[in-house]
């Protein structure tokens, strides 16, 4: 079944769209939120669990104060209020990924509140209202086995791994952010990138979205143009990259757009995004029968956070992100426009540490802007899940520089760090890249290029330099791009004099 | 073979003088077991091997002079709703039959740790909701006085084998009334301590802000000893206090003296009048009157939202318990009933829940389902817990004008079996006074106070003091508990019938 689309710009002709984002934040905490089992990501199954996290009669929770530091930081670098009280609530429902069959979290007592982040989309500011941000627990995580759509429903058989169960999770949701026309889908990615560079300047989080340790929710509605209330909404999950983010904002926009002037109305429910074929699919539906039945979980008191904490937690804060972006950009000599393709791209972390591993800014942003992003856009992830570190980038361009390698074998070895080949030297000596410059095995090549090519060498020997190209190619392609190519041209040169 | 009917805190002084082994005093506790369980039906669950096991290092340290604590080797019996690792936890209910936990509640690793053996798991209301011990899903226990007759509950079977010898001593767990009302209609001596007094951790939860571990003993002594093991600060139970507790076994040793001067007393006026037993007022009113006698200034005190307590009391246990035993589910532990066919996750988990649990289990988690649904929170749980508020700071007003107060423990004695099973409204009265102390957190002590006239049947006084100052309920038990020894020359228990065992 193929959704009706309406074209983007027949959708902002007729409509206001609204956005809202919730962020799931897996802290970096060694431990879990409320037992002391490890958090690691990858282990094998079922082995970081206690009684506790997975919810064995009689066991209790016991909250994780690095966990509410964490919480406490993130709420302040968002412009929040920090509760002085706050209380854990029960969220109540059945999945078998649940160990108790309820969610411990927090309700209408959130630990930070009322803040904001200033989100730059092409050089325009928007103002995104944060509505809240609140501790909770992870699930387990399901592996649904058999059946065609991989959910539960179908399935021959689930597996649950409760290692997940229990992490330390931290929800951010935004108030709905209107005003943003046909940028929406660009300022809800700029937001979740924004968000990822505050959350890694903070240390707190990982927040590697192909790992799940940042899980985005992307919620839209549309209303008509100027009808000053808001349409009803559809929240899209499994929006796990960057690029998705914005797409599923487009195609939801889209969606709605045809459905609303086709006359008929917008089903409340969630979605599933689909990456591979850039769709949603319908999920459960959500509507006001939905009862998680909130109390206050009443094993754990209170928090009372002290404002001596909450003012020292502020001193910990790193600059924010704006006054980082002027710094930065004044000090690596980058152009407005090149800032903003950085900033867009979701690679200023990325260009930052491959500088801070000894690249030039140039240089780091020339292949997290060309080359790495090309290959994200055409593997349709991100820059940070390539598989390609910033060290890694900063390694091969000192090859360039060295002499090693020459742009193109360095392409080669992007190739192998995508393929999980080893690390650029390993590469490099693995498939053989690197440049030949001794004469010997170069002055063959020559000689089978001027012999192949007896029009071209006599134009050299008239005098016409400039045609010795040609035959650098030709022995390039022969040594297979890694010949030292100005040594090259000196030879052919010294041979043709 | 002879019972031994020594209190817990003698046999440790013939332990410590060398006059008995701990493996000796287990064997004797595992016979009268094996003689009179069958008809009293106290245990789920006997463990002779880990006991006698446990009893044989306990002898060790004793010899070589390093005995773990005051009780060490003593052997104990602990209520099926706490996590004792390697030995089945069943909370009374078919749907953990067979499921032994990998890890021990704080409350019995203090036990191992303090070196009691640990005889087995006491029968109970299916996870503790009852009063009489009929809901456990394994069958009732009968009372030690009249084997016709409940032994209260939820923990009837704590409370019935330390009355009828099986046990020295015995863990409970109070959420309403459980430890002490039992103890009321058997006989003997239990205490909720102060609410975050002792650890929850490892105590499957029926209603986690009212539940509370406590000791079931004979005498007040025992109590306060065994409390002493158990009780304190836990890292693992955030509501535990982290305050060190007070002197109890001191207090409990000055109450016996008998001299209450100065002590203030409360009369609860909510606390008895209509509802309650002739025969239980009657002996109310004459430990009132030694408690006088022995110098206490004794007053009347109003408690007026006490009126409120039972029905504030139905609306939070259930709504926290539906969500407490949402993870009964067969997923991961316990029984599993597969539906024919081609069953999802979730026709497995209705299946299950349905055959596994009880009529009564049920009926509070609809209940709870209920007062917590979008819609109804405001009306029920919520408006539950500014009730309960108003009864705290009743219990605050009464206690600037006296130091303890006093009310019978039950309104009854020990009714017949069967009697109350299809009226759950009456099974609940049974409640009525026990019930304040929970919703409000404060300590409470349940202590024999004599046999009713009508059915000669044992009845008994509770004493409630304020958050953490169990030494008062130790005292005052304690004062009271002599003063009547010295009226029967001995203690109640000794007036029970002697039972005639299955094997006897």
């Amino acid at each position: 079944m193929t959704d009706r689309l309406l074209s983007y710009d027949d959708v902002l002709a007729q409509f206001d769209p609204a956005l809202g984002l919730e962020v799931h934040v897996e802290l970096n905490t060694a431990t879990k939120m409320f037992c002391g089992c490890p958090t690691e990501f990858g282990a094998e199954p079922n082995t970081q669990t206690c009684p506790t996290c997975l919810g064995l009669p009689g066991s209790m929770p016991a909250v994780n104060a690095k966990a509410v530091e964490s919480a406490i930081r993130i709420g302040l670098a968002l412009n929040c209020e920090i509760a002085e009280w706050c209380r854990f609530a029960r969220k109540n429902y059945f999945y078998p990924d649940m160990p108790k069959n309820f969610q411990t979290s927090q309700y209408d007592e959130p630990i930070a509140f009322e803040g904001f982040m200033d989100v730059e989309v092409d050089g325009e500011t928007y103002r995104v209202g944060i509505e809240r941000a609140h501790m909770e627990e992870d699930t387990g995580k399901s592996l649904h086995v058999g059946g065609s759509t991989g959910r539960i429903h179908g399935a021959d058989f689930s597996l649950v791994d409760y290692n997940r169960a229990g992490i330390p999770l931290i929800e951010i949701v935004t108030k709905p952010v209107l005003g943003t026309g046909a940028k929406a889908p660009e300022v809800a990615r700029a937001y979740v990138a924004q968000l990822r560079e505050l959350l890694l300047g903070l240390g707190v989080s990982d927040v590697r979205m192909e790992q799940g340790s940042l899980r985005c929710d992307v919620n839209l509605s549309l209303a008509p143009k100027d009808a000053g209330a808001l349409g009803t909404r559809t929240e899209t999950k499994n929006v796990n990259s960057l690029r998705s983010v914005e797409r599923a904002a487009r195609y939801e926009m889209r969606r709605h757009g045809a459905i609303l002037t086709g006359g008929g109305s917008i089903l409340q429910e969630t979605r599933h995004w689909h990456e591979d074929t850039g769709v949603t699919t319908s999920g459960r539906e959500k509507s006001d029968a939905e009862d998680y039945r909130y109390f206050p979980e009443p094993d754990l008191v209170p928090m009372a956070p002290s404002r001596e904490w909450v003012a020292e937690l502020q001193k910990t804060l790193p600059e924010p992100p704006h006054e980082k972006r002027a710094r930065l950009q004044e000090v690596w000599g980058f152009s407005d426009l090149d800032m903003r393709d950085t900033v867009g791209a979701g690679a200023l972390g990325l260009v930052e540490a491959t500088i801070a591993a000894g690249a030039t800014p140039q240089t780091a942003r020339k292949w997290w802007l060309g080359e790495l992003a090309r290959r994200a856009n055409e593997s349709e992830t991100d820059l940070a899940s390539l598989g390609v570190t910033p060290a890694d980038v900063a390694r091969v361009q000192a090859l360039v520089d060295e002499g090693t390698l020459n742009d193109k074998l360095a392409r080669q070895v992007f190739d192998g760090l995508v393929a999980e080949e080893g690390t650029p030297d390993e590469i490099v000596a693995a498939r053989g890249l690197g440049i030949v410059s001794d004469d010997g095995a170069l002055a063959a090549a020559v000689d089978t290029a001027i012999a192949a090519n007896p029009d071209v060498a006599d134009k050299i020997r008239d005098g016409k330099v400039a045609a010795a190209g040609a035959l650098i190619g030709a022995v390039m392609k022969e040594m297979r791009g890694q010949a030292d190519a100005n040594r090259v041209r000196e030879l052919i040169l010294e041979k043709l004099a | 073979m002879t019972t031994d009917r020594r209190t817990a805190s003698e046999i440790a002084d013939a332990l410590a003088a060398g006059e008995t082994t701990s493996v000796a005093v287990t064997q004797s506790h595992l016979d009268r077991i094996a003689e009179v369980d069958g008809a009293v039906h106290a245990f789920l669950q006997v463990d002779a091997e880990g006991a006698l096991r446990d009893a044989a290092s306990a002898d060790e340290r004793r010899a070589a002079g390093t005995p773990a604590s005051a009780l060490d080797g003593v052997p104990i019996a602990v209520k099926d709703v706490i996590a004792t690792r390697g030995l089945p936890t069943t909370c009374g209910s078919r749907i953990l039959e067979g499921w032994v936990p990998p890890y021990d509640a704080t409350v019995v690793a203090r036990l191992r740790a303090a070196g009691l053996p640990i005889l087995g798991k006491t029968n109970m209301d299916e996870f503790a909701m009852g009063s009489s011990t009929e809901h456990s899903a394994y069958g009732p226990t009968h009372n030690p006085w009249d084997l016709t007759r409940i032994p209260g509950g939820s923990g009837g079977g704590s409370a019935a084998a330390v009355a009828a010898y099986e046990a020295p001593l015995a863990l409970g767990t109070d959420t309403g009334g459980s430890i002490r009302q039992p103890g009321a209609v058997t006989g003997t001596v239990g205490v909720k301590p102060t609410y975050g007094g002792v650890s929850r951790y490892g105590l499957v939860a029926l209603a986690n802000s009212l539940d509370q571990a406590g000791p079931v003993t004979r005498t007040v002594l025992d109590a306060a000893l065994l409390h002493e093991i158990i009780g304190g600060h836990d890292p693992l139970d955030s509501t535990s206090i982290e305050q060190p507790m007070p002197a109890l076994v001191e207090a409990a040793l000055r109450g016996a003296e008998g001299d209450l001067t100065g002590v203030r007393i409360g009369v609860v006026t909510e606390l008895g009048g209509e509802g309650y037993q002739a025969g239980v007022l009657a002996r109310f009113r004459e430990s009132v009157e030694l408690l006088t006698k022995a110098g206490a200034e004794v007053i009347e005190v109003s408690c007026p939202h006490f009126v409120h307590a039972l029905a504030t009391y139905y609306l939070i246990l259930p709504a926290e318990a539906s969500s407490n035993l949402a993870r009964f589910d067969a997923m991961r532990y316990g029984l599993r009933v597969t539906p024919d066919g081609d069953p999802s996750a979730e026709d497995v988990m209705r299946a299950t829940r349905e055959a596994g649990f009880g009529d009564e289990v049920k009926r509070r988690i609809i209940l709870g389902t209920y007062a917590l649904s979008s819609g109804y929170y405001d009306a029920y749980y919520g408006q539950a817990q500014k009730v309960r508020t108003l009864i705290s700071r009743d219990f605050d007003a009464a206690f600037e004008r006296a130091d303890v107060l006093v009310s019978p423990t039950a309104p009854t004695t020990a009714f017949p079996l069967g009697e109350k099973i299809d009226d759950p409204l009456a099974m609940y009265l049974n409640d009525l006074a026990t019930i304040p102390a929970n919703l409000s957190g404060v300590p409470g002590i349940s202590v024999p106070s004599g046999l009713a006239d009508e059915d000669g049947l044992p009845a008994g006084v509770q004493i409630l003091a304020p958050a953490l100052k169990d030494d008062r309920v130790y005292r005052v038990g304690a004062a009271l508990e002599a003063l009547l020894a010295r009226e029967w020359g001995g203690r109640l228990l000794d007036q029970a019938p002697e039972l005639k065992g299955a094997t006897a």
